[in-house]
């Protein structure tokens, strides 16, 4: 390795390591469309599995006739709650403690809930099936307005559990009530609201909608009934905790079950939780003796399989004339479907909605979070946040831009006036979390510099005028959000999924010949992990990032890991690649003073390799060292060099932004264009810029999505109205705004390599960005908050309420 | 999402597909470019015994023009009238409308003949036929006949097709050299119906408007044409009073429903503002040139 | 007259090898691609025509095999993602500048992507940035917001008519 004909230049760009905009080593197989995703797996003698759906969305089952649905060519079972119940798995528990029907257990209660599932030889005699299997219901009343949910008088969703006092959560005060979470000081938060010298109150609401991956929900199960063995290729974030809970509810020995997560068309939060799809393709295996698998459809997905949001956030800021914040109260009223099924650390029955004290130095403040049944499909999942992350980032800065406009203040100024100061740093929120780390006034203020903000807001004020005076009917918003995210569940004191502690796990093996295998306890699903990962190693001990392959997604060879949702892949696991790797080093260096005879405490590192320290000739590169670790390592210490790490993580990270945007709305149409979107983003120490830029372009585009019209709706009688990508909007190249990334560089104290995440800043920051822009560009109008999303016509109909239009 | 069985005609003539059609009544279905059929078939809202598939008949192909009027054969794609000088040259708002159907794949294969058929209210090409005055050509038992597309369409998905007959071709006169048009569409983004949008062609004398013709697409049942929208603005120099008259004139027929697209309020609304823009676009073409 | 069930026979030109098939009459071309021929680049993810997942390229035009039946493809020339590569194996123009340029995450929608736009620039090799955001608009993307696939697009452009790749100012 010690190749003294390259400079140190060389030697370092040789390794990529972090820092490197490395291309990507995905891309090689991705291009030429040699990826290999669940649907391309297929096994000899394979079946197919898909479901019966209710078009009701609750509804008693009277009875469910299969007798013609097996007539039919190529169909070979139907399995029903019936079926499932003698595997005593017609049920099964969710993220949340909650319990969810696997298939209608006597009654549905949402539309599009799993009724039966039928098996058979290929997915064309599937469906036919589907369409022979007759269910006879009685419709029954709908509950669909989550603030209905709690009358006296509204319908009992889940019988299974009417009479149940205490939930997974504490007391139930209503049969169709799931938790009340409180957190903070409510005694002084109420005081702090009466000495207020200013206050506001609102209704926030951010809309359900879905993460939607281009890849839909899929798995095949293999079970082997000789061997007793189970095998699920899946469409998973997190295939560790999917074998254990696996084995826990099927009762199956952990050893037997091979859990494979192979390339994943995109997650966003869908693909942590387990659906009933994979309970039926399981069975369905286990009772033909046949792999079966199952590929979710795009209606089904976006109507069946995990919404997300779905929060209405009653707000309140107390504070004084002068704009300093001295108080936040918050009551959220969260709509949760028919099951509680969000995907949420578990003692965290609304994830870290306690984040919503934001950027900001609120001495008190206090939250309340009541969670509610509907008949509506269950979920709850992160779409591309960190657990509820998203919405407290929403409320806040709505909340900031609508007290801005009471004081009068502009809302970057009132901002910078109640950031947390560099010096408060770790800095103890009132709703108990610790920040590691941030510099808000050095980010807010690069951000308005760069954007030229006082231009922009003497253009607004122009532009205004001349909408008064009837020469234009375009009026400008310009928006801004300041976000701090919390990542990388999580210290296991804190977090775990079902007893499940939430660290995880790098394993380094090192070959003789000086390259490597690091295997993982993340899944990537797009966010480039194989590239990565490698460029942690190369960094740390002096490896090209080439010679390192990274592997994930398979349980029989991955160290145990928590997976890959809330951007916790860099801040928990990238911590243990480090680690892992620094524990090679270690005995590398053991090695290199042997061979260099020399004490240990006389080397220093150098690039790749070690070197005496005053000598520079005497050098031992890490190839060279690989070498010697199998074939001469020095008496008395064992051969090899490998390593693994669980990492722990201290605390989380907080990796924070600073958004503008731009944008021009014509009040006759409600048509918007994002005229200028800049995006500040500090994750701490950048690992590959490229991969960052693309993670931001890409939350950037969901948020913009999600902001302006994409949503699950549903109509009074609870039929979902959204159910393909005409109507949900998943904006296409001509609509997507364009991006303007930038950044600071706050490393993490506490992680190993100073990183945090950063994947899903851009959709927690990016939301309440455009929206701040929308409510900026009505409120010379008499606008105080306007709901989301915007899309055209609500834009239309907010212009008319103020008489604009 | 996967079609029911059917059995698969591939006839090579019209004569031959029109047989089929009538052998085999109810059950058979013509497919041309399929994009509004099969997304059906695949949900099993269409569940057709039969299909007889267009793309094997030559006939079926085709721009030409013949005297004052250009012919489109049935089964030309929206990217092959995108491709045709004659159309750019003659039927320039047919080229600016096909741009804004859905994405350039569905253009590839979509038909005009499937677009103006099959009585789709969201599609664009039948509010611009009502434009345009076009007339339909139609084959079936009983020979062959030729339809105005102002008398076409009955209500949504219902049209003067008779059983067994098919759509051959689209007859349109060329509208006058120097005329003006717009199509003005709003829509959510690519991929979608229109939200409201309206087709303009008209000529002007001096500074005012000599003849006008203003059609609405997915602002009723059916395509519309908004006569006394365009009797609204003849005579006049479009200005701001007329162009609101012919938008309140426009406005007074349609008859949307609410969708996700919006209330039905809003896309009157926005409709009435679609006819001012055609309108005002139409004009500003005429002076520019 | 033939019975629903009863299979056809097809044949066509799949990346530039003859194939012969025997469909049902209702098999969607992306399952005769994925499931018969065994090329699962192609991928599957709306089924109502929005998405171009399934994006081939088929007689010179693009075509979303999920909206097309196998029979109907008797006769054509069709050429998917495997097909795409240049004849010595080394990744295309576009193939490499999408990997440069990062114009991909997770994968999934890339296949009809650079097939796509493999179609789009032999149509207008020199397109601007809004015709190339107009020709990919029936190709969604969930994780890369398209910014870097214009730039991919870009730089494949640059690279075939032979001239130096300048980035778009920012």
């Amino acid at each position: 390795m010690n190749d003294m004909t390259l400079t140190r230049e060389q030697r370092e760009a040789r390794l990529e390591g972090m820092g490197c905009k490395r291309k990507r080593v995905e891309d090689i197989r991705f291009t030429q469309g040699k990826g290999q995703y669940v649907d391309d797996v297929k096994l000899p003698g394979m079946l197919h599995g898909d479901f019966v759906r209710s078009p009701y969305p609750h509804a008693r089952i009277k009875s469910i006739s299969t007798e013609k649905a097996l007539k039919v060519p190529g169909v070979l079972a139907v399995l029903t709650a019936e079926t499932l119940k003698t595997v005593n798995l017609a049920w099964m528990p969710t993220l949340a403690g909650d319990v969810q029907m696997v298939l209608a257990d006597g009654k549905v209660l949402f539309q599009n809930q799993e009724v039966a599932f039928v098996v058979a030889t290929d997915r064309y005699a599937a469906d036919d099936g589907i369409n022979a299997v007759e269910v006879e219901y009685e419709q029954l009343a709908v509950l669909v307005d989550p603030f209905k949910a709690m009358d006296a008088d509204a319908p009992v969703l889940r019988e299974d559990i009417k009479d149940k006092t205490d939930g997974a959560h504490g007391p139930r005060k209503h049969y169709n009530h799931i938790f009340e979470w409180t957190v903070g000081d409510k005694d002084l938060t109420d005081a702090a609201f009466r000495k207020a010298e200013v206050t506001i109150k609102e209704m926030i609401s951010y809309h359900r909608t879905h993460p939607s991956p281009l890849e839909t929900c899929q798995c095949l199960c293999a079970f082997d009934k000789v061997k007793g063995e189970l095998t699920i290729y899946g469409t998973f974030q997190a295939p560790h905790v999917i074998r254990t809970v696996v084995s826990l509810i099927a009762k199956l020995p952990e050893q037997k079950i091979h859990v494979i997560a192979p390339d994943i068309g995109g997650g966003f939060g869908n693909k942590v939780g387990a659906y009933p799809g994979y309970i039926c393709a399981a069975v369905a295996s286990i009772v033909t003796g046949k792999p079966v698998k199952w590929v979710e459809d795009r209606i089904e997905n976006l109507t069946a399989t995990s919404f997300a949001r779905d929060y209405h956030m009653t707000t309140e800021i107390a504070a004084t004339k002068e704009g300093k914040v001295t108080g936040l109260r918050v009551h959220v009223l969260a709509d949760h479907g028919a099951f509680d099924a969000c995907a949420d650390p578990s003692k965290w029955p609304a994830g870290f909605f306690n984040i919503v004290t934001g950027s900001y130095d609120f001495p008190v403040a206090h939250l309340a979070v009541d969670g509610v049944y509907t008949n509506k499909a269950p979920g709850g999942v992160a779409y591309r946040c960190s657990f509820r992350v998203t919405e407290a980032a929403y409320c806040i800065e709505r909340a900031m831009d609508i007290l801005a406009r009471k004081l009068g203040m502009d809302p970057a100024e009132l901002r910078l006036k109640n950031f947390v100061r560099p010096e408060q740093f770790p800095y103890h929120s009132a709703l108990g979390w610790e920040y590691d780390s941030g510099d808000y006034h050095t980010a807010m203020k690069k951000a308005l510099e760069s954007v030229k903000y006082a231009e922009l807001r003497k253009e607004q004020a122009a532009k205004r005028e001349a909408f008064r005076r009837g020469e234009t009917r375009e009026i400008m918003g310009i928006g801004i959000s300041f976000f701090t995210e919390i990542v990388g569940a999580g210290p296991s004191k804190n977090c775990d999924i079902l007893g499940i502690a939430m660290f995880d796990s790098c394993e380094i093996r090192l070959h003789p010949t000086g390259s490597g295998i690091a295997r993982v306890g993340t899944k990537s699903q797009g966010q480039g992990h194989e590239t990565t990962w490698a460029q942690i190693i190369a960094s740390e001990i002096g490896i090209p990032a080439d010679d390192i392959m990274v592997e994930e997604g398979n349980t029989d060879t991955a160290p145990y890991g928590l997976g890959t949702y809330g951007s916790r892949s860099t801040p928990v696991a990238g911590a243990a690649i480090a680690m892992a790797a620094r524990k090679i080093k270690a005995k590398a260096q053991m090695i290199a003073a042997y061979k260099l005879e020399v004490h240990e405490d006389d080397l220093e590192w150098d690039i790749d390799g070690f070197r005496v320290k005053g000598l520079p000739e005497k050098f031992l590169g890490m190839k060279d060292i690989c070498w010697i670790a199998y074939n001469a390592p020095p008496p008395g210490l064992e051969p090899g060099l490998e390593a693994v790490s669980y990492y722990d993580p201290p605390n989380m990270t907080y990796p924070f932004g600073a958004y503008i945007c731009v944008m021009d709305i014509d009040v006759d149409t409600g048509v918007y264009k994002v005229r200028r979107f800049y995006a500040l983003d500090d994750c701490g120490t950048r690992i590959n810029p490229m991969i960052i830029e693309g993670q931001v372009h890409g939350g950037l585009t969901e948020a913009f999505a999600i902001a302006m019209g994409q949503e699950i709706r549903y109509d009074e009688a609870g039929n979902v109205m959204t159910g393909s990508f005409m109507d949900f909007f998943l904006p296409t190249a001509v609509e997507t705004p364009h991006w303007e990334t930038d950044f600071t560089v706050t490393p993490s104290p506490h992680h190993p390599i100073g990183a945090k995440g950063v994947g899903e800043s851009p959709n927690v920051g990016g939301v309440p960005c455009f929206s701040n822009a929308v409510n900026d560009a009505y409120s010379f109008l008499g606008a105080t908050h306007i709901q989301m999303p915007h899309d055209f016509w609500r834009n239309w109909k907010a212009a008319k309420e103020l008489g604009a239009v | 999402m996967i079609p029911g069985p059917f059995t698969y005609h591939r006839p090579e003539s019209v004569q031959e597909a029109v047989r089929l059609l009538g052998e085999l009544g109810e059950e058979a279905r013509p497919l041309a470019g399929g994009h509004s059929l099969i997304p059906m078939m695949k949900l099993r809202l269409a569940t057709p015994e039969h299909l007889i598939d267009l793309h094997g008949i030559g006939d079926l192909k085709g721009i030409s023009r013949e005297g004052d009027h250009i012919v489109i054969r049935a089964m030309t794609t929206q990217h092959e009238l995108l491709a045709s000088d004659l159309i750019a040259a003659s039927l320039p708002i047919l080229h600016e409308t096909a741009l804004l159907i859905a994405d350039p794949q569905v253009r590839y294969c979509g038909t005009i003949g499937g677009n103006v058929a099959n009585g789709d209210p969201g599609n664009d090409m039948p509010g611009l036929m009502l434009t345009l005055d076009a007339t339909y050509e139609l084959q079936g038992p009983e020979g062959r006949r030729s339809v105005a597309a102002r008398e076409f369409y009955q209500g949504a998905y219902f049209t003067a097709l008779e059983p067994g007959e098919i759509l051959t071709a689209v007859s349109v006169p060329v509208p006058p050299a120097g005329h003006g048009y717009a199509y003005e569409k709003l829509k959510r983004k690519i991929g979608d119906y229109a939200t409201a949008a309206a087709a303009v062609v008209l000529t002007m004398d001096g500074g005012t408007v000599a003849t006008c013709a203003i059609g609405l697409t997915n602002l009723s049942e059916t395509a519309l044409l908004a006569e006394e929208a365009a009797k609204a603005v003849i005579g006049t120099s479009l200005d701001d009073a007329a162009l609101k008259r012919a938008a309140d004139a426009a406005r007074a027929i349609m008859a949307p429903a609410g969708d996700g697209r919006g209330p039905a309020e809003y896309r009157i609304h926005v409709g009435g503002i679609m006819v001012e823009r055609a309108l005002k676009r139409a004009a500003a073409r005429i002076r520019a040139a | 007259m033939a019975s629903p069930a009863k299979k056809l026979a097809i044949s066509l030109t799949v990346n530039g090898q003859p194939v012969d098939g025997l469909v049902e009459p209702r098999t969607l071309l992306i399952h005769f691609i994925r499931e018969s021929l065994q090329l699962t680049g192609s991928h599957i993810g709306c089924e109502t025509t929005h998405c171009g997942a399934c994006t081939i390229d088929m007689n010179g035009m693009s075509v979303k095999s999920c909206t097309i039946f196998a029979v109907q493809a008797d006769g054509a020339e069709i050429t998917t993602i495997e097909g795409i590569a240049n004849a010595d194996g080394t990744l295309s123009a576009l193939q490499e500048g999408f990997r440069q340029m990062h114009g991909l995450q997770c994968g999934f929608c890339t296949p009809g992507m650079i097939t796509r736009a493999h179609r789009l620039l032999q149509e207008n090799p020199n397109p601007t940035e809004p015709e190339i955001r107009f020709g990919i608009a029936g190709n969604l993307c969930r994780c890369t917001g398209y910014q870097n696939i214009v730039r991919a697009i870009q730089y494949a452009a640059a690279k075939l008519n032979g001239v130096e790749f300048r980035e778009a100012a920012e």
